[in-house]
């Protein structure tokens, strides 16, 4: 086939193995950053198009537009583009509606939500609509709470559990993009037809019916996705005959997924790598420039910037910054030994420099001691002048995952095409440890929520007792949260099926069941200041603990301190092991996750005080972080602790994220690379499994709090835990939250 | 078993020495400068008291941050006011095979026995030197300091002479290092070493000024700002050339 010329392998050809292709056909690039080529004139334009639009879009409250007439769907709008009387500067078209950064009207995750998010812009959804998705369509929403045993509302109301994906659209499920541009869409209209045809012929179970039904809304999916393609006159039938189709084919594909979900994260997945192969064929055959290779690649980023999806306030604080998760990935190592950076990871890093700082998409380096010190040395580069890039341990993951996986949203590994997430937000430890010694009691509502154990009546914590009531609680709560989270997956099937994405997916796909854990820090030193120090309970006129006194210094997490350090290890694999007791969803594996997004904020502002002194209502430590002013022994001692965390026992990843102030990084900035070059092999090299670097001052964050209309920090980026978001967009409270985080390392 | 007397130790330094560096801070100093930013580690009967093998330890958790050039620094304090315990630390550092540094103000520096010769072996199991210049003018090093400098510029010239390594670090302070004709002597002292890898300068800044307070001393440059971006270009070429 003239569209796979010169590509080598079999396998690929003979059933869909992206994967197998890309091992075939890759080329690993040794050599530094001297071959990139700035930004062209297209780009530039464009690129201050979107910028104007983005300023117009925060002046205006934080959006610019809301759909309120036309449900979204594939085909719901006609073309649209970056700037209508410039149609030609773009080389990759598509956009979610019909205009840049309009947010669409998504219902079908809970049309109070969809109606909300538009009036919270000021804008009215028809009624129609909402008549429509009220009294006649059921959605996501509505299914879940007529579900809800009382049990699980009252958990969920005193925010012992939440961030659950009741209210929006699960995410965390990457389609493999890529198969539109290798396939084309016939042929996998045809192999998903072939499993049609097969599926449940010989025993009609309820399994069977729902995957039939399943597999005919992909099918339905992939035939409109052509369509959605016809509008913007491409027909993508066929594979991509060259790397601009190979651009444009793949993001036709992503554009399917962020046109029919809102999912917290819609991350775009392991692309680099795969563009690189097609990029590489024009390049010498001669059809492309480097310099329109870039630019095919700017053009791409520029369209991942653009994502938006109308979010209703309750949502904004757990996820702050408008977020989307495009979570994208490169570099790692092939199971072969090869590494697997390519020119194309140089492109997508150096987008930053091309364009400017931003939080989207979520560029993702996927670290290895193996890569090429070159490599590392630009990543790094990129860090230091941006701080928009993470870092995860393709060391870790890869014997887990293969070397095909992406991130599915901050930090949670995925099989690219092969496996699906069940996004399961996070259980509250911290509000679990106060709810053991209260005897189930919330101290925000006086209401049991937890089952009526008999509450401490010690005026000083005595460890074993604590530790006995603890277990039991996290039993009970483990299984609540379990239980809540197989009955929302169970609704988000059936009312908010991901076609589209689902489509780009292996029918007989491996799941995983998400949780988490938030609050980690202030358990693990809770329990260490029980055990080493002396706790003295506080008790309010109704007998409740609603503060603590230490008497004594105990050993915190976050110093490489054995003591403490022991007792997160604990604390994760107790947790986990409890997750494993029970059934999860369509016998999906269970995994958990140390990572709190933004939402350490929310979750520790509904959690009165805890017994390692940290105040009532005040912000958790965000991920696995240690607790703020816990760490006295220095950055590389924090990592350690950190890093002592198995990640056999979090395969959904666990997140922490450091800022280090430029002059304590190094002199100069050929200093600070290297420098920042060897901490990261360090801190994999132990296993540890991911980090966000900040590199700046806490200086430049007053000023730009203070004086958010500064030009320079229009496009400020920093990186929260598991993503980056520009600072301007953080709530004030969050910005405290960064600040006062960055403070305490100062000296 | 012999045992120093450590003020603090710090997981991750960058700026002192090359690449990565756990860092270890004595404690105890003679001098008493007036920008001293540690100004909690002159006391000689303050610390920890902490053997060679146990800092080893502590350091060695961090190798794998060090890569191909970091390694552990020693500062103080005075490091060589105890330097029996450095000879022991860094012999046995050395046994690890890891990259040595020493940050001094070469204060006890004399060409005397029994010093000397213990100076000698530290040299044997030192990668390189940091050393402060703090001020060139003899005068002005005792305002500065409360202690002469000869001495201190013959450990530079005896670095010198054995061609050890040696970084020459300057503090830019407004109104006591931060001029012109004393930079330029110091650039010309510099000049007549053989061993300089590096000059740097290190801006005056406040944060040790809370120290003092803590202490209950009288910060004697109080209102002193740290110099401008400018002073510090200018300090840079005429020292680093």
């Amino acid at each position: 086939m003239d569209a796979w010329r010169g590509f080598t392998g079999r396998r690929w050809k003979e059933d869909v193995n992206v994967r197998d292709f890309i091992q075939n056909n890759y080329t690993p690039y040794d050599g530094d950053e001297s071959f990139l080529e700035p930004p062209t004139e297209a780009t530039n334009k464009l690129w201050e198009k979107v910028q104007a639009l983005q300023k117009a879009e925060r002046e205006n409250g934080g959006v610019l537009e809301c759909e309120t007439e036309i449900v979204s769907s594939l085909t719901a709008y006609g073309p649209g583009y970056i700037d209508e009387d410039n149609k030609e500067l773009e080389k990759v078209v598509g956009l979610q509606t019909d205009k840049p950064l309009k947010r669409a009207f998504m219902p079908y995750g809970g049309i109070k939500m969809a109606a909300e998010a538009a009036s919270t812009y000021g804008y009215k959804v028809n009624d129609d609509l909402v008549k429509i998705f009220t009294d006649y369509h059921k959605t996501h929403n509505q299914a879940v709470f007529d579900t809800y045993t009382p049990e699980m509302k009252k958990a969920r109301h005193s925010h012992i559990i939440t961030g659950l994906p009741d209210t929006y659209g699960r995410g965390r499920i990457v389609g493999d993009y890529r198969r539109v541009a290798l396939y084309g869409l016939d042929y996998l209209i045809k192999m998903k037809e072939k499993d049609l045809f097969f599926c449940g012929g010989r025993n009609m179970s309820e399994e069977h019916i729902r995957l039939r039904e399943e597999i005919a809304e992909q099918i339905r999916a992939l035939r409109n996705m052509k369509k959605m393609a016809e509008i913007y006159g491409y027909d993508i039938s066929e594979p991509a005959k060259n790397a601009r189709e190979a651009v444009q084919w793949l993001y036709f594909g992503y554009l399917a997924a962020i046109k029919t979900q809102n999912g917290a994260a819609m991350s775009v997945g392991r692309i680099s790598t795969f563009l690189d192969i097609y990029i590489k064929r024009d390049l010498e055959e001669g059809t492309l420039t480097e310099k329109e290779a870039q630019e095919l690649i700017d053009h791409l980023v520029l369209k991942f910037r653009l994502v938006k999806f109308a979010r209703i306030p309750s949502y904004n604080e757990l996820f702050s910054g408008d977020p989307v998760w495009v979570t994208l990935e490169m570099a790692g190592v092939g199971v072969d030994g090869r590494h697997m950076v390519t020119k194309n990871d140089y492109r997508f890093l150096h987008t930053l420099e091309n364009m400017g700082p931003a939080p989207e998409p979520n560029l993702t380096v996927l670290w290895s001691s193996r890569l090429p010190k070159s490599f590392k040395k630009y990543a790094a580069k990129i860090s230091v002048n941006t701080s928009s890039i993470q870092y995860e341990n393709d060391g870790v993951m890869r014997p887990v995952w293969g070397d095909d996986y992406s991130i599915c949203c901050c930090v949670s590994a995925t099989q690219t095409g092969k496996e699906i997430q069940f996004f399961g937000a996070r259980a509250n430890l911290a509000k679990c440890l106060n709810y053991a010694i209260n005897g189930g009691v919330d101290l925000n509502t006086r209401e049991q929520v937890g089952p009526e154990i008999r509450p401490i009546t010690s005026e000083y914590l005595d460890y074993d007792e604590v530790m006995h009531k603890f277990n039991d609680m996290m039993s009970w709560l483990v299984e609540l949260y379990v239980n809540t989270l197989n009955l929302i997956h169970y609704m988000h099937d059936k009312y908010y099926y991901e076609a589209a994405e689902m489509a780009l997916i292996d029918t007989y796909t491996r799941r995983t069941f998400a949780t988490g854990i938030a609050g980690f820090s202030h358990v693990v030193d809770s329990i260490s200041a029980i055990k080493y120090a002396k706790v003295k309970t506080i008790r309010d006129d109704d007998g409740y603990v609603v503060d603590y006194e230490v008497e004594g210094d105990f050993p915190r997490y976050g110093n490489d301190d054995e003591r403490a350090d022991e007792i997160a290890i604990w604390l994760l694999k107790a947790f986990m092991k409890k997750v494993r007791e029970h059934h999860t969803y369509r016998n999906s594996e269970p995994t958990t996750s140390v990572l709190t997004i933004t939402s350490n904020v929310v979750y520790g502002k509904a959690t009165a005080a805890t017994p390692d002194g940290r105040k009532a209502f005040t912000p958790f430590a965000p991920g696995a972080n240690p607790s703020y002013g816990a760490e006295k022994n220095g950055l590389l001692a924090s990592l350690n602790s950190v890093a002592k965390l198995p990640y056999e026992f979090a395969l959904d990843g666990i997140s922490n994220t450091q800022t280090i102030s430029p002059d304590a990084l190094g002199h100069n900035d050929a200093e600070r690379i290297d420098n920042l070059c060897d901490i990261l092999d360090g801190y994999f090299g132990k296993g540890a499994h991911h980090l966000n670097v900040n590199v700046f001052g806490v200086e430049k964050l007053k000023d730009c709090m203070e004086h958010p209309e500064k030009p320079e920090y229009a496009n400020f980026t920093i990186r929260v835990s598991g993503y980056a978001v520009k600072f301007i967009d953080l709530t004030r409270e969050q910005q405290l939250d960064v600040i006062a985080r960055t403070e305490h390392k100062v000296l | 078993m012999l045992y120093g007397r450590i003020h603090s130790t710090e997981s991750f330094g960058s700026v002192d020495g090359p690449g990565v560096r756990f860092l270890i801070f004595t404690q105890g100093c003679n001098m008493r400068c007036k920008y001293c930013h540690n100004a909690d580690t002159w006391d000689k009967n303050g610390g920890t008291l902490m053997s060679a093998d146990e800092l080893i330890e502590k350091a060695l958790k961090y190798k794998d941050y060090w890569g191909d050039k970091g390694g552990i620094t020693v500062s103080g304090g005075e490091p060589l006011l105890q330097i029996d315990f450095i000879i022991e630390l860094f012999k046995r550092a050395k046994q690890e095979n890891i990259n040595t540094c020493v940050d001094t103000a070469g204060q006890p520096f004399v060409r005397k026995e029994p010093f000397f010769s213990k100076f000698k072996e530290l040299c044997s199991l030192t990668d390189l030197f940091l050393a402060d210049i703090k001020h060139i003018d003899p005068e002005e090093h005792k305002k500065l300091t409360g202690v002469k400098n000869d001495n201190i510029l013959d450990m530079l010239r005896f670095l010198s002479e054995i061609n050890k390594p040696v970084w020459i670090r300057q503090v830019l302070v407004p109104g006591i290092t931060d001029n012109d004709e004393y930079l330029r002597r110091t650039a010309e002292f510099i000049k007549t070493l053989n061993n300089v890898e590096k000059t740097e300068v290190l801006p005056y800044h406040t944060l040790g000024e809370y120290k003092w307070k803590e202490l209950k001393m009288h910060y004697p440059l109080e209102g002193v700002q740290p110099p401008t971006e400018e002073r510090i270009k200018n300090a840079k070429k005429i020292l680093e050339g």
